[in-house]
């Protein structure tokens, strides 16, 4: 940070020409796939993210199918069995290294409950849940975000009043609050009405984003190119300035997944979100809450996943926002700039490299 | 400027009549006053059920009952919770004084801590302790709420009292505890490897000898500050203020920091009289406070020099801290009364307060300190996150901007481009957000509240909700809505106070 900034400039030089060499010849999506697929939390995150996903629908089935767990195992099927170990402790434990019996999964990795339910099967059907309902969540409030936002950035005047004010409207009462309301009615119905009634309530941030990137991208002459050889609004819209404004929306999306999920769990665990018989994880730890002190394991393996998911989400969001920022510069290695260096100015080749400040980057 | 506010509150209000009715129909349609009735088996079911249909007006159709019950809100008459038959009106004044106690300690604490550790991430990017504050925050900020309110009531409650029951630190996790404490000032501090090894080693042993005084003088038992350690922290704290906000160069601030100190210390003993000698309110100890900063600030005057408000500045926050110090050393005087009376579990995890606890205003103040403790953590954890994430990336904003180039280019010293020209302009956005924050959280931590059961406002909004009692519900989404709308014009206006180049009028 200190540096003086004649010293600032020589690297700051290299790294830009180490960018620009490095971008030579791709298209922006091919840019901006490279600097996702490069950012290491993003790819932890999808990595983990798949993981889950996979395990999830694959362990315990969907719908008539039966998954590779539940498939010939009655005491699997997240129905009441028969208790294997006392007061239903998991039967998986850690490798010797690690201070365990030695590495085994057992019959109830996850333990069970008082009943003898299954709590691997539990959760993973509770996964399924929160992971479907986040999708839904993301999908609707997406479409209802991009669609008023456009509309309103776009056309400006009475419609833009009009949709600025229903949005004002759903801002005024907390999430949580409209949350629990709309859970109320729609929460026992099934978790697919409820997922669509909360799509229905987020969309006010993604809208405002929108709206605002439209504004100052319809100002832009590529929109009066367009509009001067005679495109309709639509087209204008769909073809030329909504694929400007994908970064925002792709970014804002995935983050309001993120805290969808945690929403869906608090609601479940509030009891306004999902009912029985359907199993999503914030209602598992709130049905088990009151037995933390005796069976633990009731309680960590749902918070667990919620974590898993949401941290991986969020990792993913930032990924894709370093990806679509344009100010975003990666570090380069100490070697690629002595190397650049070397390239760029063959007479002070070897002089030691400076503090690697770079600045322009930005993470909201 | 009066246009703008006009204008503004006609919107809001108008906003606001709006939500609330469509926020009736919702609840209307949620709710179900008769689902207790319609399964139960009493034999005069039909005339129960008609009974509450002619309690409740629910043979109106929903438009007449909204304007029945708006008429009646107007003129001040909130309704009832049917089920208890208690006015909402007092049930929310005591729901909100509950609240307020909650939101103001957890915001305020998980700011400064926020704000603090994201300009120093931000001020050393790109280091590890930068990366390892990145992943701790996106942690904290993936948590779900209740998961960690669950997890601090039956586990963190549970193991502090235990531990308090027997006060006993083993000496090699005291040593883990110092050797980590050390690493984590190492990384924040940074710079060359001697300076890192010498950061390292002064942390360590400052860890490792507070925590082995508090160990060998049985702290834990008889919390207390006494002269002192108030002496000791007070002074501690006196370089700490006045070399952040004046820096090391001008000596009047730093004298005036110490003689405050001072100054403290010489008032310790006769507080201790007046405390035991009058009857203690929290107006009185608030008005203690006033003249405490006044006393700092008239110290800082006193001293005179060309620019005294910054020494008055630097009094003021120094006399503030002291006073504190005296004020918590006060109550925490009760501990052992109170750790008796609660039979040794002092960490209580659900409700405002013990009940029939009596005792003075200090035993009082303690009492719903440890409830307020969990709950606020709660929050802290949460809040901590966002704060983080936001400060940092404003910081990064600023610190690349030209004026600040300018202003090393012009020759001032790194604290005074990074306290006056960055950290000032940091908190430009977040005088925008904070507001908003703090009226939304008198909605009530919903979450928060209901885990500990904190009979603040967001557990009247979900018993209420759950017992299908309109009239609560709807005051507070009346309350919130409105306190939204106030707080939405508030950050406009705090913006357009703070950065001169907003104007409010197009």
């Amino acid at each position: 940070m200190s540096t003086s900034p004649v010293e600032n400039l020589e690297p700051e030089r290299l790294e830009n020409a180490i960018e620009l060499k490095d971008v030579e010849g791709l298209s922006q999506g091919q840019i901006v796939r490279r600097r996702f697929f490069r950012h290491k939390g993003a790819m932890a995150g999808l990595g983990a993210l798949v993981f889950v996903i996979l395990m999830a629908f694959t362990s315990v089935g969907v719908g008539p199918v039966e998954g590779w767990w539940t498939s010939g195992n009655p005491s699997h099927s997240g129905g009441p069995a028969d208790i294997i170990n006392v007061g239903g402790t998991p039967t998986m434990s850690m490798p010797t290294w690690l201070g365990g019996d030695g590495f085994a999964i057992g019959d109830h990795p996850f333990g069970q409950d008082e009943i003898g339910r299954d709590i691997f099967t539990r959760v993973m059907q509770g996964t399924q849940t929160s992971l479907a309902v986040m999708a839904i969540i993301g999908l609707i409030s997406g479409l209802v975000g991009v669609l008023i936002g456009s509309l309103a950035g776009y056309f400006r005047g009475w419609i833009d009043t009009w949709l600025m004010r229903t949005t004002d409207l759903f801002i005024t009462v907390p999430t949580i609050v409209i949350g629990a309301v709309i859970g109320k009615i729609a929460g026992g119905v099934s978790p697919w009405v409820f997922a669509f009634g909360m799509g229905l309530v987020l969309w006010t941030s993604l809208a405002r984003l929108v709206r605002g990137e439209f504004l100052a991208l319809r100002e832009r002459e590529f929109v009066d190119a367009a509009r001067v050889a005679g495109a309709s609004s639509p087209r204008i819209i769909f073809k030329h300035i909504l694929p400007n404004a994908v970064g925002v929306i792709v970014v804002s999306t995935t983050l309001l997944m993120s805290s969808a999920i945690l929403l869906e769990t608090a609601l479940s665990f509030l009891q306004f979100g999902i009912q029985p018989p359907a199993v999503s994880l914030g209602k598992i730890i709130s049905e088990y809450q009151s037995a933390f002190s005796t069976r633990p394991w009731l309680f960590w393996w749902p918070g667990l996943f919620i974590i898993i998911i949401a941290l991986s989400i969020n990792f993913i969001g930032d990924g894709l926002r370093d990806a679509f920022d344009p100010r975003q510069k990666r570090i380069p290695s100490r070697r690629r700039m002595d190397k650049a260096r070397v390239v760029a100015r063959p007479t002070v080749a070897g002089a030691t490299p400076s503090g690697t400040t770079a600045q322009g980057s930005s993470e909201a | 400027m009066l246009t703008f506010l006009t204008r503004r509150i006609a919107a809001g209000i108008a906003t606001l009549v709006v939500a609330i009715f469509l926020m009736y129909l919702l609840v209307d349609l949620a709710i179900d006053p008769l689902a207790d009735l319609v399964d139960s088996t009493a034999p005069n079911k039909a005339e129960l059920i008609q009974a509450r249909i002619n309690l409740l007006h629910l043979d109106q159709s929903v438009f007449v009952r909204f304007f029945t019950w708006a008429g009646h809100f107007i003129t001040g008459d909130f309704g009832t919770a049917w089920k208890t038959g208690q006015e909402v009106g007092p049930l929310v004044g005591h729901a909100i004084g509950s609240t307020l106690q909650l939101v103001t300690a957890a915001t305020v604490l998980s700011l400064v801590l926020g704000v603090a550790v994201g300009v120093v991430s931000a001020l050393r990017q790109y280091s590890t302790f930068d990366y390892v504050i990145i992943f701790v925050s996106f942690l904290l900020y993936s948590l779900p709420s209740f998961w960690i309110a669950i997890l601090l009531k039956q586990w963190g409650a549970i193991g502090f009292n235990d531990f308090l029951a027997d006060p006993v630190i083993a000496w090699p996790t005291i040593a883990l505890f110092a050797v980590v404490s050390g690493l984590v000032w190492m990384i924040a501090v940074g710079g060359s490897r001697t300076r890192r090894i010498q950061t390292f080693a002064i942390a360590a042993v400052a860890t490792f000898s507070a925590v082995a005084f508090v160990q060998l003088t049985d702290w834990w038992s008889t919390p207390h500050f006494g002269p002192v350690l108030i002496g000791v922290t007070g002074l501690a704290l006196a370089f700490a203020v006045s070399g952040l906000s004046a820096g090391f160069g001008n000596r009047k601030a730093l004298y005036t920091a110490v003689t405050t100190v001072l100054v403290g210390l010489v008032l310790y003993y006769p507080m201790q009289a007046l405390f035991d000698n009058v009857d203690e309110s929290n107006l009185l100890i608030a008005g203690l406070a006033v003249v405490a900063i006044g006393i700092g600030y008239l110290l800082g005057y006193l001293f005179r020099g060309p620019d005294w408000r910054v020494s008055s500045r630097v009094g003021a926050i120094v006399a503030f801290l002291v006073a504190s110090m005296i004020y918590i050393d006060q109550i925490l005087q009760v501990w052992p009364a109170y750790f008796r009376a609660l039979k040794g579990r002092p960490i209580p995890t659900f409700g405002d307060s013990t009940p029939n606890l009596g005792g003075n205003y200090w035993v009082q103040t303690l009492d719903s300190l440890t409830h307020l403790l969990l709950p606020t953590l709660t929050l802290i954890l949460v809040a901590f996150a966002a704060y983080t994430r936001y400060s940092r990336s404003s910081m990064l904003e600023v610190m690349s901007q030209d004026y600040i180039r300018t202003a090393r280019a012009k020759g001032l010293n790194e604290r005074t481009v990074v306290m006056r020209h960055g950290f000032r302009n940091t908190l430009i956005p977040l005088a925008t957000i904070v507001p908003i924050d703090i009226i939304t959280l008198i909605g009530g931590a919903v979450i928060t509240e209901a885990v500990f059961a904190r009979p603040g406002m967001g557990a009247l909004f979900v018993t209420s909700l759950q017992h299908a009692e309109i009239d609560p519900v709807m005051a507070y989404l009346v309350i919130t809505a409105a306190l939204a709308i106030i707080a939405n014009i508030v950050a406009d206006l705090v913006y357009a106070a703070v950065d001169p180049r907003i104007r409010l009028n197009p």
